[in-house]
């Protein structure tokens, strides 16, 4: 593909954050590295940076998500950024007209960045190509599109565990179909260099031509699971059940429920990751979800590190000025 | 008024034509091609040596935006972008507002596209009432103002006995119909095709199914009622196959192909390119070269633009929430050129996709040079180029995806019934 | 060189030792307060770990510069309330840095003292902060530079910016 990626600027470095399809392996270790850089700012008695004091990020959410609205939210405040909250009710008829002028409304404001979630994939691309130079747009959910923010906890969580990224083998299981942080997560890893990302699920949620991601495709889970390092698990949306895609939530979990017996076929010192918020009994059986092979709780404290990471690597690069060669600094 | 056209190289796939010579039209007819009758003084002589000089161009869709989209477009401004790009006759789909299910709004067009008088504009009428799908409209009645044909635009006609009835009907008046082919169960939400864009974007797809079961089902229904099919927009390689065979076996069925999938495929969607966001979507690489193939071949009979002037609004949003359609009157000639220039089409068969084949699926007397016809005219510079930007685009509509494109050709004349209507002023 | 600097460190954790007050931490700021830090502490033979501050975060030419490329994470392995501290840094110039990390320290606790203890005061101050206990005292134009260059061995580089 040969359009201009709108996220970076002209010395290559991030402006925004949409997608992690395009970006170069150095970049997401400059992430996971900043990530690491902020980890200890949670532990410390005042849990707070100055770094962006003064700057102001809008949290825009036309779709619902306490959590991920929560975790930027505090991610922001760690690194003393005002932020606002907006909630913006999407119905399927409303127009892109109104979209734009929620946007120069909050350019009106002065804020600097945007922290997006939306229900249509892209929009978070176009609010991008929308805004004025000087404002950053962070990707935090669009559509079935891309959950990059998701994608880079996420790694942020494998490299804590596993070191090395090109030995493993990965398997993401659920609905592949509508899942923008199954895309997200295929991306990372495999410009990151694992050896092997296989996606699991009934046909009726994998799309046919995902193996043009170079990915390998399992219609068995225990087939899928075997030997794998990292077991992804992704949430089952209820309203598959009401489209012709799936039958009842009880069969899911028989075929593609991950349990005790079925983490068998893994590795031994597999970790078993889900986005959240889980529905137990569905994609994920109690015991596993709570389970040692588990790092589910890990996946949410890392979630506000690498976002913090993403802040400020973003709103730094804003900064009119050439990358630095030096770590000089007027003592 | 009469006019000369000298030293032209005349294209008349009609009428097997293609040699240097000159053309004489007297009272909006042409006179005589080659040897000047005797006695013809001209008031004009267009010196059109190095150039082409072919029928003007017949496109059978057309979205005119009037009445009811006026924000868009209008019968006046398209017209006139028709006009600067060689095109003298347009179907206009019924899907305006109101619908074209009435006589009414039939004469509404004919009046407005005369007050204009730049290109002539023939309507398609509705297949179903308020294109619902649900009962017939009074195709005879439409038949008798003026509608060349009858269509049910993008509206599905889900129900097969509708379908079943209509094409009988239809039959019946003699009317063709024109069929765009998609299941809108299988299309569901869908905006783009099914196949590596869809993955990589997670944009709601539209299966190759949606088409094929479409047409499938239609040729089904074409065996069983005799009606006059034209099947529009073909998308797939898969349908062209279905479609070479009903010819095969002798149906009365036609096709045509929008200009921008003969171009451009689901890999232009880039970064959720809203310009690309079409219906039926691009699909891939081989459907593309697939919908050529059955071009050369003769199972697609005709290109058209399909063209779908709109205004910035419509597509600034998230993909999914914009407008599907593309802005293509102004680009049509030199991408059908394009095809000649590679190779895909001789120039004899892509002046003919855009002339005598179109003009006989409307059924209209168009698309031919022949003495005595009526002197819609088309005079191109095939060496010019230019650049697709906003300045260059006559239409209202700048959603165009060829942007920022170098093509080559250009229309320096064009007559309307022996008068000219578009010149080009360097 | 080198056996100039090594005196300098010697005077200084002399000057410290006579203003020590009880049980002090020693805090060096990153990364050449941590090589003279490392030396002071040896030769005052502290017994509590060595903290280390790293003022990316903390700096006032974010909106410049932006974010620093790879940041050493700041490690204090103990609780700065009501201690007493020794913040080293290698060259004081604008004071900007002190001023970063005295905001970064006070966010990990309330400190009961905090003395500056550097290695080189150089003139060009832009915020009213000094040295309590000084290795060597220069005066430079503005457009030159001093830097140490370490951890083995301490060496000093006086160059003019281009």
């Amino acid at each position: 593909m040969n359009h201009h990626d709108i996220q970076l600027d002209k010395y290559g470095r991030l402006k925004h954050f949409l997608t992690i399809d395009g970006l170069d392996r150095s970049l997401l270790l400059d992430i996971l590295n900043h990530a690491e850089s902020f980890a200890g700012v949670g532990e410390r008695a005042v849990k707070k940076v100055p770094l962006l004091r003064g700057k102001t990020i809008a949290n825009l959410f036309f779709e619902p998500s306490t959590r991920t609205r929560t975790t930027f939210e505090l991610a922001a405040k760690r690194l003393s950024a005002d932020i606002i909250n907006l909630n913006i009710a999407s119905s399927a008829t409303r127009k892109g007209e109104s979209l734009l002028d929620t946007l120069r409304t909050l350019e009106a404001m002065h804020c600097d960045m945007f922290v997006v979630r939306h229900a249509n994939s892209g929009a978070a691309h176009f609010i991008a190509s929308q805004v004025a130079p000087h404002v950053s747009v962070i990707n935090a959910g669009d559509g079935s599109h891309s959950h990059p923010t998701q994608a880079m906890l996420d790694m942020f969580t494998i490299r804590m565990h596993k070191k090395d990224f090109s030995s493993l083998r990965v398997a993401i299981v659920g609905d592949i179909l509508h899942s923008r942080v199954a895309r997200s997560e295929i991306h990372a890893l495999s410009t990151l260099g694992v050896s092997e990302v296989r996606v699991i699920g009934p046909r009726t949620l994998i799309p046919k031509d995902i193996h043009t991601l170079g990915v390998h495709v399992f219609y068995d889970l225990i087939a899928g699971l075997e030997d794998v390092d990292v077991i992804v698990t992704l949430r089952l949306q209820r309203e598959r059940m009401r489209s012709a895609l799936l039958p009842s939530e009880q069969e899911y979990f028989n075929l593609y429920g991950l349990t005790e017996t079925k983490l068998a076929a893994a590795k031994p010192d597999v970790i078993v990751m889900h986005p959240g918020p889980i529905n137990r009994g569905v994609e994920i059986d109690s015991h596993v979800a709570d389970g040692k092979r588990s790092v589910i709780l890990q996946q949410v404290s890392h979630g506000i590190a690498v976002r913090m990471a993403i802040m400020a690597m973003t709103l730094g690069n804003l900064a009119e000025s050439k990358p630095k060669e030096s770590d000089a600094h007027s003592n | 008024m009469r006019i000369a056209i000298k030293h032209g190289r005349i294209v008349d796939p009609a009428n097997n034509q293609d040699r240097v010579t000159d053309l004489y039209i007297e009272k909006g007819k042409i006179v005589a091609v080659g040897k000047t009758p005797a006695g013809f003084t001209p008031n004009r002589t267009i010196d059109a040596k190095g150039k082409i000089v072919c029928p003007g161009l017949v496109d059978l869709s057309v979205r005119l935006c009037e009445p009811g989209y006026e924000h868009k477009a209008t019968i006046a401004s398209e017209t006139t972008a028709a006009a600067s790009t060689g095109i003298t006759s347009i179907c206009c789909p019924p899907d305006t507002y109101p619908v074209i299910d009435t006589s009414a709004v039939v004469e509404l067009i004919y009046q407005r596209a005369l007050k204009t008088n730049m290109a002539r504009v023939y309507p398609l009428g509705a297949l179903t009432h308020g294109l619902k799908g649900e009962t017939l409209a009074e195709m005879h009645a439409l038949q008798g103002a003026g509608c060349i044909g009858v269509s049910n635009a993008y509206a599905p006609l889900d129900n097969s006995a509708v379908l079943r009835g209509a094409l009988e009907y239809a039959a019946t008046c003699g009317l063709t119909v024109h069929l765009f082919c998609e299941d809108s169960y299988l299309r569901d939400q869908g905006v783009v095709h099914e196949g590596i864009m869809s993955v990589r974007l997670g944009l709601p797809a539209i299966p190759e199914t949606a088409e094929t079961i479409a047409v499938s089902r239609a040729l089904l229904l074409v065996e069983q009622s005799g009606a006059r099919v034209h099947f529009c927009r073909i998308s797939s390689a898969r349908s062209i196959e279905l479609i070479a065979r009903a010819k095969k076996q002798g149906l009365p069925v036609t096709a045509d192909v929008s200009i921008t999938h003969l171009h451009l495929t689901e890999i232009d969607l880039g970064a959720f390119n809203s310009h690309c966001n079409l219906r039926p979507p691009l699909r891939s690489q081989y459907d593309k070269e697939g919908l050529r193939k059955g071009l050369a071949d003769g199972t697609i009979d005709a290109i058209c633009s399909d063209h779908q002037p709109h205004d910035d609004d419509a597509k600034s949003a998230p993909f999914s929430m914009t407008e599907p359609g593309a802005s293509t009157l102004d680009v049509l000639l030199p991408l059908t050129l394009q095809l000649a220039r590679d190779n895909t089409l001789t120039l004899s068969q892509a002046i003919a996709a855009l002339t005598i084949k179109p003009a006989k699926i409307a059924g209209i007397q168009a698309g031919h040079l022949s003495a005595g016809a009526v002197a819609d005219i088309c005079i191109i510079d095939p060496e010019k180029s230019w650049t697709v930007i906003k300045n260059n685009l006559l239409s209202a509509g700048k959603n165009n995806p060829f942007m920022g494109w170098e093509l080559t050709g250009k229309v320096t004349h064009t007559l309307l019934g022996g008068r000219i209507v578009y010149e080009y002023q360097d | 060189m080198t056996q100039e600097i090594n005196q300098w460190l010697v005077n200084m954790a002399g000057d410290l030792q006579d203003m020590i007050r009880n049980d002090p931490l020693m805090i060096g700021i990153h990364t050449g307060g941590v090589w003279v830090a490392e030396r002071l502490h040896k030769l005052m033979n502290l017994n509590s770990p060595l903290g280390q501050l790293n003022i990316a975060f903390y700096r006032d030419d974010f909106s410049r510069i932006g974010v620093h490329p790879r940041v050493q994470p700041s490690n204090l392995p103990f609780e700065v309330e009501d201690r007493h501290i020794i913040l080293v840094d290698d060259v004081l110039h604008t004071g900007r840095t002190i001023r970063a990390a005295l905001n970064e320290i006070f966010d990990y606790g309330r400190p009961a003292t905090v003395t500056l203890a550097v290695l080189i005061e150089r003139s060009g101050r832009e915020l009213p902060i000094r040295a309590d206990v000084v290795g060597k005292s220069m005066t430079l134009n503005a457009n030159e530079h001093v830097k140490l260059s370490g951890p083995e061995p301490l060496a000093l580089v006086i160059k003019a910016a281009e």
